[in-house]
Parts: structure tokens; sequence; C-alpha cells
């Protein structure tokens, strides 16, 4: 399995996304990373090239509606929008309702357990 | 038409995720090499295939980074496959070799894929050759592959590439990691890398003194050029080198001839898979665990269970 873990905007906090990163390797996983400060364009594409089955955003920058959106609109554009996006980071309880209603799967928050999220990733993509 | 025949014809269309399913493919199904190879070999051929290796964190993905940018200048397309290790322990890995090329990222016509090495030890993972060959038919002009970190004996790279650079760090030790086996024979480029730090022109001497020792077997003189992946224009004369070493393989006719070594260890390989496959339909593997035993009873010998088993070897096929 594939995954792709983002950081889109300009924060430079990666710890969380390393993290997560991390926690997926050890599941098994193959896990691409982008590095910080990633547009919209840029994480799309990789996630292209690199076919990955599930696609991870980490934003703590406050900019989560607009960059979510931007990312879903973009898979779209390109026929992809069977890759699903999930997300993490420090993003306030009622923006959630408003992700997941443009499409991103799940959003986890600060002291989140990384095997919840492992597990979550088995069952969207269906692959063990 | 099948799906998958649609998949083959969108990524010769141009279709960039078709090309990464496809990739994909080959990567986690062998046997899907069979269906796929066939509908795209005769495009493939083309593209010159660039190898760079060297140890974990000499800079490989950073002049790589480098290069891509000197071939756009030209208006040439590039593909790229940057190789991670996978985990022995877990089977996971992290693929992050492109993060050094974030510049190109949103650049259609550069076409960067991660794979891990999953227990192939040699360097490059075993859908290495494959990934090489998708990225030539969809049209790529020259096509970088990135080793995994190296140190001594992975040189598989040398069976996939035109043209290999090895890429070295001052301080790695001294004279005589540079004549010992293995990695250092390969090179048909030497960079020295980060050498704006200290021991740079010493480094550079003890691969001179390697070169001079060493037999020579054709008429290209493998040049030893510096590199910065931390300047913007810092792998200058690594790309001129590589350009002379295409130049050299064309007119002196080595580039036929490394292409006819590479397709004969391809063909042997596919052979050998497939004997190896057949193998297990004319004897059962509780078939051969029982002939085992027989051997570590010391009742036979493993030629004599070979001899006994040759009629039913012959058909193999």
């Amino acid at each position: 399995m594939r995954i792709l873990i983002a950081k889109p905007g300009l924060d430079g906090h990666d710890r969380g996304a390393k993290v997560v990163a991390r926690a997926l390797r050890d599941a098994g996983m193959e896990v691409i990373y982008t590095g910080l400060r990633q547009t919209p364009e840029s994480i799309v594409e990789t996630a292209l090239q690199e076919d990955v089955d599930a696609i991870g955003l980490s934003v703590l920058s406050g900019a989560h509606n607009h960059l979510f959106k931007k990312v879903i609109d973009l898979l779209k554009k390109e026929g992809a929008e069977d890759i699903p996006v999930f997300g993490g980071g420090i993003i306030p309880e009622d923006d959630i309702p408003y992700l997941n209603e443009i499409g991103v799967k799940r959003i986890f928050g600060p002291g989140t357990s990384t095997e919840k999220i492992v597990s979550f990733i088995k069952e969207i993509t269906n692959k063990s | 038409m099948n799906s998958l025949d649609e998949l083959i014809e969108s990524m010769i269309s141009g279709n960039r995720r078709s090309l990464g399913k496809i990739i994909t493919l080959m990567e986690n199904d062998s046997s899907s090499c069979s269906y796929i190879i066939p509908k795209i070999h005769s495009k493939t051929g083309k593209a010159h295939i660039i190898g760079i290796t060297g140890p974990p964190g000499s800079g490989k993905s950073s002049v790589v980074d480098k290069l891509i940018s000197y071939y756009r200048n030209e208006g040439l397309k590039v593909g790229v496959v940057a190789i991670d290790p996978t985990s022995p322990f877990t089977g996971g890995a992290i693929l992050g070799d492109r993060i050094r090329m974030k510049k190109h990222y949103t650049d259609k016509e550069v076409f960067i894929r991660s794979m891990a090495t999953r227990g192939s030890l040699g360097g490059l993972s075993e859908a290495t050759g494959n990934a090489v060959k998708a990225l030539d038919a969809f049209g790529k002009d020259i096509i970088i592959i990135e080793t995994v970190g190296a140190g001594q004996i992975e040189v598989d790279i040398v069976k996939v590439a035109d043209t290999v650079i090895v890429i070295s760090v001052p301080s790695m030790g001294d004279s005589v990691q540079t004549i010992k086996a293995g990695i250092m024979e390969i090179g048909d480029i030497f960079a020295v890398n980060k050498a704006d730090i200290e021991g740079a022109e010493k480094c550079i001497m003890e691969i001179k003194m390697m070169l001079d020792l060493s037999e020579k077997k054709e008429d290209w003189v493998p040049p030893i050029v510096k590199t910065y992946g931390n300047l913007e224009d810092g792998a200058i004369e690594l790309y001129e080198s590589i350009k002379e070493h295409h130049n050299y393989l064309i007119k002196s006719g080595h580039h036929e001839k490394k292409r006819v070594i590479r397709e004969k260890t391809e063909l042997l390989n596919i052979l050998q898979n497939m004997f190896f496959k057949n193998l297990y339909s004319v004897i059962s593997e509780i078939e051969i665990e029982e002939l085992a035993r027989i051997i570590a009873k010391r009742e036979k010998d493993p030629y004599m269970v070979i001899q006994e088993l040759m009629p039913k070897l012959k058909n193999l096929m």
C-alpha cells in the first residue's frame, strides 16, 4: 500500500506528519513524504505520479478549509477523486462538518493514537 | 478491449496517472509484465538512461535535482526513478528522495516515481527495469535512476543504466576504500559531492590513483568532477561529462553492446523466473521436502535425486 503524507501551506511544523509517516511505515506501508510547504497543485501531481492509495494532509496554519478544498477540487479535475483524502493538525471541531461535506474522509486531531489512523487507512483502502 | 489495454493506451497517449498505475501494476504483480511489456517494447530504447549511486547522505537526490534543471533547460523530458530501502522487519518504507526535487513537482514534463527496494539487495528494486521501460515508452528523453544509498556491493545499476555516476563525499575513508572491489569499479563518471568541504582534493586524488591502477578495457577514461549540491549551478561539470559519455557510447558502438548485454540479462531473468515458477507445477513443494529429508538422512545425495527427477524436469516448459 502506498500513502502520500503531505504538508500544504506555510506552516513549518512537520513533527506530526513525520510521526504519522513513521507509524504507517511500521505498519508495513510505503509512505511518500513531500516535505514542507507544498502547494495543492504539487500534492495532486505527486499523488498521480506515485499512484498512491490515499492522501494524508497535515495543516497547522489555520488555512485548512481552503487547502483541503483546493486539493479535492484538483483531484476531481484530474479524474482522480477516487483517491481518499484524510487529514490532521490543528483543526477546530466546528470546521470538521464542512471538511467532511467537501469529501475529506476523516480528520484526526491532536492526541489521536497512530493505531487508529492505521486501521482507518486499511479500512478505506480495503487492503490489509 | 479490456481495461488493461485501455490503461496502456491512455499511458501511451500521455496520461500521467495511467503511467503511475502501470508502474504499480508491474511492481506488485510480475505476471502483469508479460502482458504490458509486449505492448510497449517497440516504443522503448530511445531514452538515455543515467544511473546515480553512492552512500546514504552523499547528496544523490540533490545532484539529481540539479541535473533535471539542466535537461529541462534544453527542453528535454525527464523521468526519475528514486529508490529507498524497505524495512526488512515490517515491509514498510519512507520514500523521501523526491523532497530534494521539489522545484520540479509541478513541471508536467518531469515524472518522478519513488520505489521501495522490497527485498532486493543490489541497490535497485526488482521492478526498476520495467519502470524505466514504462517511462521510456511514455516518451521521456532522459531517465535518471537514483539507487538506494549504496555501500560496496550494490552494483545492479550497471545492468540498467547507459551511464553510471558514482558519487563520493570527502572524508569517507582512506585510499584502500577506493581500491576495494564493487561500487568503485562501475563508474563511468565519478563525482565528488560537497566539494567545498575539507578533504575534497584528497578524495579526488584517491579516486584518480584508483583509476590509474585499473587496467584500461575501453578508451573511455572516467572523469572525476566536483559537484556542489548546495549551489544553484553546482553540477554543471557533471552534466557536461554525462553528455560526453553519451557521445562516446554512440560513436564507439558501446551503446549497442551495452544494450545487448542488458537484454541478455533480462531474457535470462525472465527464463529463470519462468522455469522456477513451472518447477512447482511438475514437482510439489511437499515432494521437494520429502526429497530433502532423504538427502538429510544421507540415503541419497542431491545430484542423485536430480538424476531421478530428470524425466519430470524435461516437462518444465
